[in-house]
């Protein structure tokens, strides 16, 4: 079975600095995948290395069909929601808008009330707040808001740079127990790229550990949980 | 008293030009970062079109709307050809890049129409509006068609999906693109708008200043200091800082002893270093706050 996303010798370069030197995983339908590393160690460079937000060589490839060469924006009409480090929020416009802009390269425009009332039920905030202009959203209803936004492309592959960053400790537990079932009910695949391994590797069901630009570890999420080794030296827990 | 409402309303009938501009001028801001000198260039080289397709014995209204549409495309095509490619450029370089469209179409503008001012007809006439002497009927028009331009525009970036899309992508850019939305087009967009709401205000004004290349000059500027009042963030603002350096230019030159029409244009100016100085973000526009 190919994978539905396959990276194999992913270079990135901010400048003449090179942040990723030649990382390669692959990530199958329907999985969630965590990426896990320390500061620094290229995992937001990843992400956006495969939507094309940074200059990268090597070879990304989404159910065969290289990523390479498009533009970021063409690259989400695979259906490839990115939901980037600090949110992407558009402060400026309405709880509802920016549901709406999810979806703003689909067609159907029946479905995407519907969608949009999908996401009010699994967000009820969301709905309290629909008139409400985005920017004056807590972190964690922003992270919702984000998530929410991104699955109303519909994705079959969804992008989460950290989403647990800021958010008090239960409102993470909430966002990744809805981060399990979008991925179990609406069988959308999930690459998330996670500082806090613990909660990562209890979502995750394949991880890969990145340092300095490489991947130095990978397995099943649940092997390198119990590996005390891997444990103490990568992740710091 | 009679005097006061009567230069209230010219005010307001200059100041519905104002606004077009100011609003032109707050859409390429918006979307590029940088204020666009020509901008009245490019709406009296529009306004000439129009003339000149008058001349060849088309109709007013269908001149109105090829010069609309004439506009639409040289703005996007003006866009693409001279500052798509200047988008990471520094802020000199797309200042200049902005004088040299202002010479060239100032200079083509000369060479083709030449420098002797015209007469441009107005479709409204010049009769008392309503039989009152407040006002004439193409002041009112002025009003009238600048009002129905900002409600279409309302609507359109209010309700419709290319209005919301044009809005994400001058707001958060990189959000923009992640939710698919070709940036770089809408700007494109932008520009098209811009440049046709500008060739309105120069087609409007055009039969108070009359027609030659440097018609726009001052309109311009007056547009400057009304984006400027209003907050160069804020279109809104850009709309409601038109109408009101329109009434208080002429409330100025009028009451102020010495001010007179010479000396108008230099309120417009003060007025400019009078907001930078006390309220820079103007008074609709957001304050930016960089992380550097």
């Amino acid at each position: 079975m190919t994978p539905l996303l396959n990276v194999k010798d992913l270079r990135a370069y901010y400048g003449q600095v090179q942040a990723l030197h030649g990382l390669s995983f692959s990530l199958n339908e329907g999985s969630l995948v965590t990426l896990l590393g320390a500061n620094g160690a290229g995992k937001t460079t990843t992400l956006r290395a495969i939507c094309n937000m940074v200059r990268s060589t090597g070879g990304v490839e989404f159910e065969g069909k290289p990523l390479n060469n498009r533009s970021t924006e063409s690259i989400v009409r695979f259906g490839i929601a990115h939901v980037p480090q600090g949110r992407g929020t558009f402060t400026n416009m309405t709880v509802e808008e920016n549901l709406q802009l999810g979806a703003i390269t689909r067609k159907d425009r029946a479905g995407i009330v519907s969608d949009i009332e999908r996401m009010y039920a699994h967000f009820p905030v969301l709905k309290q707040r629909h008139t409400q202009q985005a920017g004056t959203l807590s972190g964690g209803e922003q992270q919702m808001l984000a998530v929410a936004r991104a699955l109303m492309l519909r994705p079959r592959l969804m992008l989460l740079d950290e989403p647990s960053f800021g958010l008090a400790p239960l409102v993470v537990r909430d966002l990744f127990g809805i981060l399990g079932k979008i991925n179990r009910e609406d069988k959308v695949s999930i690459l998330v790229v996670e500082q806090n391994a613990q909660l990562a590797l209890e979502l995750a069901d394949q991880a890969y550990v990145i340092e300095t630009g490489r991947i130095v570890m990978s397995g099943k999420a649940k092997d390198i949980a119990n590996n005390e080794e891997i444990r103490k030296s990568y992740l710091g827990y | 008293m009679e005097l006061f409402t009567n230069q209230v309303l010219a005010g307001i009938a200059t100041g519905a030009i104002y606004a077009c501009m100011a609003l032109a001028v707050v859409m390429i801001y918006q979307a590029i970062d940088h204020l666009n000198f020509a901008q009245g260039e490019m709406a009296m080289f529009s306004t000439f079109i129009s003339w000149q397709l008058m001349q060849w014995g088309v109709s007013y209204w269908a001149a109105f709307l090829i010069t609309l549409a004439f506009s639409f495309v040289a703005g996007i095509a003006i866009e693409r050809i001279l500052f798509k490619p200047l988008v990471k450029a520094p802020v000199l370089t797309n200042v200049a890049g902005f004088i040299a469209l202002f010479a060239i179409i100032n200079s083509s503008a000369g060479l083709i129409w030449d420098f002797t001012i015209k007469q441009y007809p107005t479709p409204f006439g010049s009769a008392p509006f309503l039989g009152s002497q407040l006002i004439s009927t193409h002041q009112a028009g002025m009003i009238g068609v600048t009002v129905a331009l900002l409600l279409a525009l309302y609507f359109f970036f209010q309700y419709t999906r290319i209005g919301l899309a044009m809005r994400a992508a001058a707001s958060v850019p990189e959000s923009a693109r992640l939710v698919g939305i070709n940036t770089s087009w809408m700007i494109a967009l932008g520009w098209g708008m811009a440049t046709a709401i500008g060739s309105i205000a120069g087609m409007l004004i055009a039969p108070v200043v009359f027609l030659e290349p440097n018609m726009m000059g001052g309109v311009l500027i007056y547009g400057f200091a009304a984006a400027v009042l209003g907050g160069l963030s804020s279109p809104f603002g850009a709309v409601v800082g038109g109408f009101l350096v329109g009434v208080f230019e002429n409330l100025a030159g009028t009451y102020i002893p010495g001010v007179g029409n010479e000396l108008k244009l230099p309120i417009a100016l003060a007025l400019i270093i009078s907001v930078l100085v006390v309220k820079p973000a103007g008074l609709f526009g957001r304050h930016i706050v960089k992380r550097v």
